[in-house]
């Protein structure tokens, strides 16, 4: 593969003494949308949080191995975790806005990392709003909450917000799966789009989702990588025996 | 056994009940415009002209001036509380410790006060009761706010982590906003303790018959002015007292209904 954006070599996660990855090794590909599909409670989630030390956040987690983001292992005790999560965005399974107006939403990040004039945080906010697609529903309710928009609407705004600190990468969590069906194409599409100019990485249980958006995918199963490729091939001719039985929905 | 729950649910509704009509019964024919507006004359307390305003006003500097403390000292505490949340042992030495203070009568405070006011070289005065109704109303406000926080979604704290921001700025930004209208509700569950203290105040603020006017100088107080007046053998004096107990009611009252409509403005943006 040329130029991947993440190596992750040899990596392993526990929650106290219960294994949830083990010993991954696999490149993510720059500016394609990289699938990780697989069973419940396969460590897909584990896998995709590993890439930006949410794990950190969780009491008794343990890491082995290492996650290189540009040259550098980000498990390093040198790294700044910080600047990991600022340059590798999340967007969550349920859309959580923070409790505030729309436009201190989008603003919050890029607040965070210094930015102060106004001109030039209103026209960041249009511009992120309209990369997710929702600065025509809002526009002209900017500082209202949040909290009343849809949760469509919560969850464009999330993405809006998580892409106004200029992340490199976007990590999504089964992003849709607590959404209708329109406004899960609607981030769909974005997704579509946005991958001229980010990396995604996208966990989902649907497979018929993962066929729409995927470059590459990923397949685990009870915490191993059985397989990755580019998702032609994985899709359309499987090397391995588990990850066709899934395909073919023997087992979710 | 059901007969016995209804029976207590009547006895809870009616003791409120009876406080409220027995304070209104013997406090109305007593209570005046003048009452309200003046403060003590010569010959007050054996039912001659003046008015409780010195203690109405005491009362809401000590209890505003309390609250006000212990918000900024329980805020700390409480935030101290969620930002290192993972060292429990901690954690659990300042809960018992608030659980423990929350169950000190509040005479101890007093007596705690003026020991710590006769080492600060001060003597009973506004500030005095200040802080010993702070300390009083520390353990209720940190409690309230403890739980508050708790409430609030990981998934909320962990969408501020991934945006890159501190465990302090996503504490101080998040979480606060979050959980402000339970901030607030805490306030009042302290202010109302600490206004309607008598014993933590008898010694550290004193009791004068003037109005308020410098932290080093003693201030009245309303229960110690029900106290005081109750105490007297004159009925139209008692009555005095039972007025001044209707003031203290009605001020929680207004308190209360004050931060329900905050409460409702602030909640605004709280996500649920």
């Amino acid at each position: 593969m040329n130029n991947p954006v993440i190596r992750i070599q040899g990596l392993s996660v526990a929650y106290g003494d219960k294994p949830a990855v083990r010993n991954v090794e696999v490149d993510i590909p720059a500016r394609q949308i990289t699938v990780i599909i697989g069973p419940s409670g396969c460590g897909k989630t584990t896998l995709l949080r590993s890439m930006s030390r949410l794990l950190d956040l969780i009491e008794g987690v343990r890491v082995e191995g290492q996650v290189i983001f540009e040259g550098q292992n980000i498990y390093d005790p040198g790294s700044d975790v910080t600047e990991v999560r600022k340059r590798v965005g999340l967007l969550a399974q349920r859309p959580f806005p923070l409790p505030m107006s729309i436009y201190e939403n989008v603003a919050y990040g890029p607040r965070l990392h210094g930015m102060r004039k106004r001109v030039e945080m209103n026209a960041l906010v249009e511009k992120e709003l309209r990369a997710a697609g929702l600065w025509d529903e809002v526009k002209d309710r900017l500082h209202t909450p949040a909290s009343a928009l849809s949760i469509g609407q919560q969850q464009r705004l999330c993405l809006a917000r998580g892409l106004a600190v200029e992340p490199e990468v976007l990590l999504c969590d089964e992003a849709t799966s607590a959404l209708d069906p329109i406004s899960a194409r609607r981030i769909e599409e974005r997704l579509l789009e946005l991958k001229a100019n980010y990396t995604i990485v996208l966990v989902t249980h649907v497979l018929r989702q993962a066929r729409r958006l995927a470059d590459y995918v990923i397949f685990m199963y009870l915490g191993e990588l059985i397989e990755h490729g580019p998702a032609s091939q994985v899709f359309s001719n499987p090397g391995e025996a588990r990850t066709r039985a899934y395909l073919e929905g023997e087992f979710y | 056994m059901l007969g016995l729950m209804i029976a207590s649910v009547i006895l809870v509704i009616g003791v409120l009940l009876l406080i409220l009509v027995t304070v209104m019964v013997k406090g109305l024919p007593a209570l005046s415009l003048q009452m309200l507006i003046q403060v003590p004359k010569g010959g007050y307390y054996l039912g001659k002209e003046g008015g409780i305003l010195n203690a109405i006003a005491g009362s809401l500097a000590l209890a505003s001036g309390a609250t006000l403390l212990s918000f900024v000292f329980g805020m700390a505490v409480a935030l101290y509380l969620q930002l290192f949340a993972g060292n429990s042992r901690v954690v659990h030495l300042v809960q018992l410790s608030l659980d423990v203070l929350w169950g000190v009568p509040s005479i101890v405070y007093g007596a705690f006060g003026f020991t710590l006011l006769l080492l600060l070289g001060l003597r009973a005065s506004l500030l005095g009761g200040i802080i010993a109704l702070a300390l009083l109303e520390l353990p209720i406000m940190v409690r309230a706010m403890e739980e508050v926080m708790c409430m609030v979604p990981f998934q909320l704290k962990e969408a501020s982590y991934a945006l890159g921001a501190t465990r302090l700025e996503t504490a101080l930004r998040v979480l606060v906003r979050q959980a402000a209208p339970g901030l607030l509700t805490a306030m009042l569950l302290a202010f109302g303790r600490g206004i309607g203290d008598a014993a933590s105040v008898l010694f550290t603020a004193g009791y004068t018959d003037r109005m308020p006017t410098s932290l080093l100088r003693p201030v009245a107080s309303l229960p110690l002015a029900v106290f005081f007046q109750l105490g007297t053998p004159l009925p139209e004096v008692q009555q005095r007292a039972y007025a001044a107990a209707l003031v203290l009611i009605v001020i929680v009252l207004i308190t209360s209904i004050v931060t329900r409509l905050l409460t409702r403005r602030l909640s605004r943006h709280v996500i649920r």
